[in-house]
Parts: C-alpha cells; sequence; structure tokens
C-alpha cells in the first residue's frame, strides 16, 4: 500500500481527504500529498529500491500510489552520466548529466504521467487529459493509448510540428487552442472543473508532480546513496525544480541518506519567458507574469504555478537563475551533443546554457559536484537547431579525389 | 456597469452553486467587492489578511489576465465578465 494518507493545503495547511482535487477551498494554494513517513522508514531500505525494478516503480514506497497492474512501460532509472568533455569546456570540475531524453516518449514528462495515470486508474477515471507546451502531450497520449484510455490533449497552435505529430500517433484528441500555453492553462481549469476527466497537471497534478521527485531519487541513488553539491533545472512552471529539491529532502526524512542533503537548487530559464529569474534577480517578493518569446516552447510558461515555490528553493539553498537567449539555447544544445553524445532538446539548451553563465558568474563552482537535468530529447525540437552546422560537412561527388579535395586533413603525407 | 463574475468551483458554496453571478461594478476590485452583497464570505477567499489579492487567484478580464491590464483598477464596460481562475494549474 502506497503510504499516502491525507491532501495538505502548501499555503494554510487545510488538510483533504485523497481525491483528484488540486486547490485548496480556502485559500487556492496548491495542495500537496502527506505521508505517513514513520511507515516509509519501516518499509523502505536502499536493499528493498535495489531489488526493484529498473524504473520509477522502484521508489514505490515513496510514491502517492502503487504501481498499476501494467508496468511494462520502463518509466524512469535513466543514465546518469559523468561529463567531463562538458566540465572541461565550462572550467568546472565533477559534472553529471541525467539523460532523461531516454524515456518511452523522450521526457521526464512520462515519470510525472505514470504516476498521474496509476492514480486515475485508481480513482476510476476514464478519460486522461492535459494542458501540455508538448512533452507531456506525448506523455499522456502514449500512456493512455496502453492503458486503452480515451485522451484529450490542449496545446498552444504554435507548438512545433514534430511534438504534435508525436501525440496525435497515439490517436489523442488533440486540441490546437489559438493562444500561448497560459490560456490553455486556463481553459483547461475550467474545463477541467466540468468534466469528469483526469488532468495530469490540474485535478491530479498533486500525485502527478510527485513523480518528478524521482528524478532525485535516481541522482542520490546512481551516486552510490550521495547526493550532489549543486543541480541546475529548468524551470517551467517550477514545479520539477521545487519537487527535485524535496525528493533529496525526502531521502533524507525516510532515512535512506546519512545526512542532510545540503543540495544547492540553480534555475535556467529562457530570456524570452524568465518570469521566475526576473523576481530572484530583483529580488523581488511577486512575480509577475510575461507573455512567452522563445524558442524554449516547452518552458515558454509565462504564469508559472510553482513559481513561487521555485524561487524559495532557490533562494534558500544560495543557487542561483539564469535566463539565456535563444541563441545561448541553440548553442547549448550543440554543445551537449558535441561533448558528451547527448542531444537534448531546447529545455536542455537552456540548462546548459545556463550552467555555462553560472559557472562564469561564479555561482556555480569548480570545486562542486554538479548534476545537470536534460529533461527532453533533441528530435523533438529539431527545428531549432536548422541552419549553420546542421547540413553535411561537404557534398562530394563519389570519388576518392573528391574526398581527399574536401577533406586534405585525412590524406597521408599531410 | 452589468458585469458577470464567473466563479470557480472552490467558490461556488458561497452562491448557491451558481457559475456565475451578476453585479453592479465600474472596475475589477468593485467587482470583486461587490460579491460580498452576494455573500460576505468572498473577500475572506480572495484577499489575504494584508488586504492585497492571495497570491494563488488569477483574475481576467474577457480573456486577459489583470496583471497585463491595470490589476484591481482595471476599468469594466457594461456586460463584460470577470473570471476567477485558481493560479496553480499546468506545467
Amino acid at each position: 500500500m502506497a503510504h499516502v494518507q491525507t491532501l495538505v493545503c502548501r499555503e494554510c495547511g487545510h488538510q483533504y481527504p485523497i481525491a483528484p482535487i488540486y486547490t485548496c477551498e480556502f485559500c487556492f494554494g496548491p495542495l500537496g500529498v502527506a505521508y505517513d513517513t514513520e511507515a516509509q522508514r519501516a518499509t523502505v531500505s536502499r536493499e528493498s529500491i535495489a531489488a526493484g525494478p529498473p524504473s520509477i516503480w522502484r521508489y514505490r514506497d515513496l510514491l502517492p500510489v502503487d504501481p498499476p497492474g501494467d508496468a511494462s512501460a520502463r518509466v524512469g532509472y535513466t543514465p546518469l552520466v559523468r561529463a567531463d568533455r562538458l566540465a572541461s569546456e565550462l572550467g568546472l570540475g565533477e559534472v553529471w548529466v541525467k539523460d532523461d531524453t531516454r524515456n518511452p516518449t523522450n521526457s521526464f514528462k512520462d515519470r510525472v504521467v505514470a504516476v498521474a495515470l496509476a492514480k486515475a486508474l485508481e480513482f476510476g477515471i476514464k478519460t486522461l487529459a492535459c494542458a501540455s507546451t508538448g512533452n507531456l502531450a506525448n506523455a499522456v497520449a502514449a500512456a493512455a493509448a496502453r492503458a486503452g484510455l480515451t485522451s484529450y490533449v490542449f496545446i498552444p497552435a504554435d507548438l512545433e510540428f514534430a511534438k504534435i505529430a508525436t501525440t496525435a500517433i497515439y490517436g489523442a484528441n488533440v486540441v490546437a487552442v489559438d493562444g500561448n500555453y497560459d490560456d490553455v492553462n486556463r481553459l483547461c481549469a475550467e474545463i477541467a472543473a466540468e468534466q469528469s476527466w483526469g488532468f495530469a497537471n490540474i485535478n491530479l497534478r498533486p500525485f502527478y508532480a510527485e513523480g518528478s521527485k524521482t528524478l532525485a531519487y535516481e541522482t542520490a541513488e546512481q551516486l552510490g546513496w550521495e547526493t550532489p553539491d549543486h543541480v541546475v533545472v529548468p524551470v517551467a512552471s517550477g514545479s520539477l525544480l521545487t519537487k527535485i529539491r524535496a525528493g533529496f529532502d525526502d531521502l533524507f526524512s525516510v532515512g535512506l541518506l546519512n545526512e542532510k542533503p545540503g543540495v544547492r537548487i540553480s534555475g535556467a530559464q529562457a530570456q524570452g519567458c524568465s518570469p521566475v529569474a526576473t523576481a530572484f534577480a530583483d529580488n523581488a517578493q511577486v512575480i509577475n507574469p510575461v507573455k512567452p518569446a522563445t524558442i524554449a516552447k516547452s518552458l515558454a510558461i509565462g504564469n508559472p504555478a510553482d513559481g513561487y515555490h521555485a524561487l524559495d528553493a532557490v533562494r534558500e539553498t544560495r543557487g542561483g537563475i539564469a535566463a539565456v537567449t535563444d541563441d545561448e539555447i541553440v548553442e547549448g544544445i550543440r554543445l551537449l551533443a558535441r561533448t558528451e553524445g547527448i542531444f537534448g532538446e531546447t529545455a536542455a539548451g537552456v540548462t546548459v546554457a545556463s550552467l555555462k553563465r553560472l559557472a562564469e558568474e561564479g555561482v556555480v563552482r569548480p570545486d562542486e559536484r554538479v548534476v545537470l537535468y536534460v529533461t527532453g530529447h533533441g528530435l523533438k525540437t529539431l527545428d531549432a537547431v536548422a541552419g549553420p552546422g546542421s547540413g553535411p560537412t561537404a557534398v562530394i561527388a563519389p570519388t576518392r579525389q573528391a574526398f581527399a579535395d574536401a577533406f586534405p586533413e585525412t590524406q597521408p603525407g599531410r | 456597469m452589468t458585469i458577470n463574475v464567473r466563479i470557480p468551483t472552490q467558490l461556488r458554496s458561497l452562491c448557491n452553486g451558481e457559475p456565475e453571478v451578476t453585479v453592479a461594478a465600474n472596475s475589477v476590485g468593485e467587482a470583486l467587492v461587490a460579491l460580498n452583497g452576494v455573500n460576505s464570505g468572498f473577500s475572506d477567499r480572495l484577499y489575504d489578511e494584508t488586504g492585497n489579492l492571495r497570491r494563488f487567484v488569477n483574475i481576467f478580464v474577457g480573456e486577459e489576465d489583470i496583471r497585463f491590464l491595470d490589476g484591481l483598477n482595471t476599468e469594466l464596460r457594461d456586460g463584460q465578465t470577470v473570471s476567477i481562475i485558481p493560479a496553480v494549474a499546468g506545467g
């Protein structure tokens, strides 16, 4: 049995029974999941986790739902790879990349959806839905197809073709909304109130968001049950960053870490959509929404639901938040691919470029063990890297001479 | 001005379950205060102890967030719709 007890308002502490609800009826604050920590401590161990499947369900004692009957889609437990060449380019010491491109639909959203879907099935929900900037759309459509559920996926109409095609292919009802993500989100909040559907990131959000914690769980386990000194996380709604921090803390609470983690948390945003980075830079208490204009569409949330919590996490752990330009984003994608053989989407470009910026500013230091979260695959945003450097190095006639002429450095005697 | 205010499910217990309430107001702030005429419980739910709108409440006029307009001072025209939307969704 999952060790989940109640839903608790993260603003005012009001408690609610476990149900598909997401906001406090009193103050509109976000609801979070409260666990029976004592029961977790008594059940979970490093050994019980090691004996589990190579997926997020190895952390079942730390999740708000039992694994579904069919957990054969291998979600999570993705590689944590040492990135020495990237570290060297950035003047850093020990850098690791959590390669979450290697999930069933090639982004970290498969984690949160796996948890949301399991909970939806528990609630008897027959239709899965979401408001998405693309990656979540892929994950919801695929998971619903596999579970035999109907799905409705709402996206901004200007989304990349690749992300639309890779959603429609699963038979989802793809609703392209003439507006930006925040418009889509608002529409979905109203539709969620009228339908008995499970919206992964609306009425299932308290459970869904818990899935992101598995990125912290895996990171610690893969580092031999140690925590990094500093992590760099892309920020859209701010939920991922908030939950990665909470995940490290939870590991200590349930007795899986020997020491209280002191992980510094830094955020990454695109300059064209940087409400949280702006509030951080201005040392402001209020996050002002923005109208997004960036190639990093998966991060283009101008009105971030967990912005305040993300801001708190960064401030409390003495991290930083960078806001990088579209050119830096493309260069970040290329840098990661060139140095580590990992092709990330635009959000990864934002994260790499932010790490570069934060390293230059001395926020991320060479003596720190750093983990960089690469949350989605580059094939989803291929358009971003079109242009110079994306075509062949040379086009030649089918002769050895033509090859020698084009690549003289390959010829003997030179 | 006659203004339609769309009420989120979380607050409908204050207005007999109605999804929409009609009030008389010239600005967004006035419209929200006028809700107290329907039920005096509205202000407690929408405003914090310091008198500011709670940070997880978003207010829209038509399709636009009032933070892109003139906030609570945003003027209203007859027949416009003000929507109260919980902020915590998405991402």
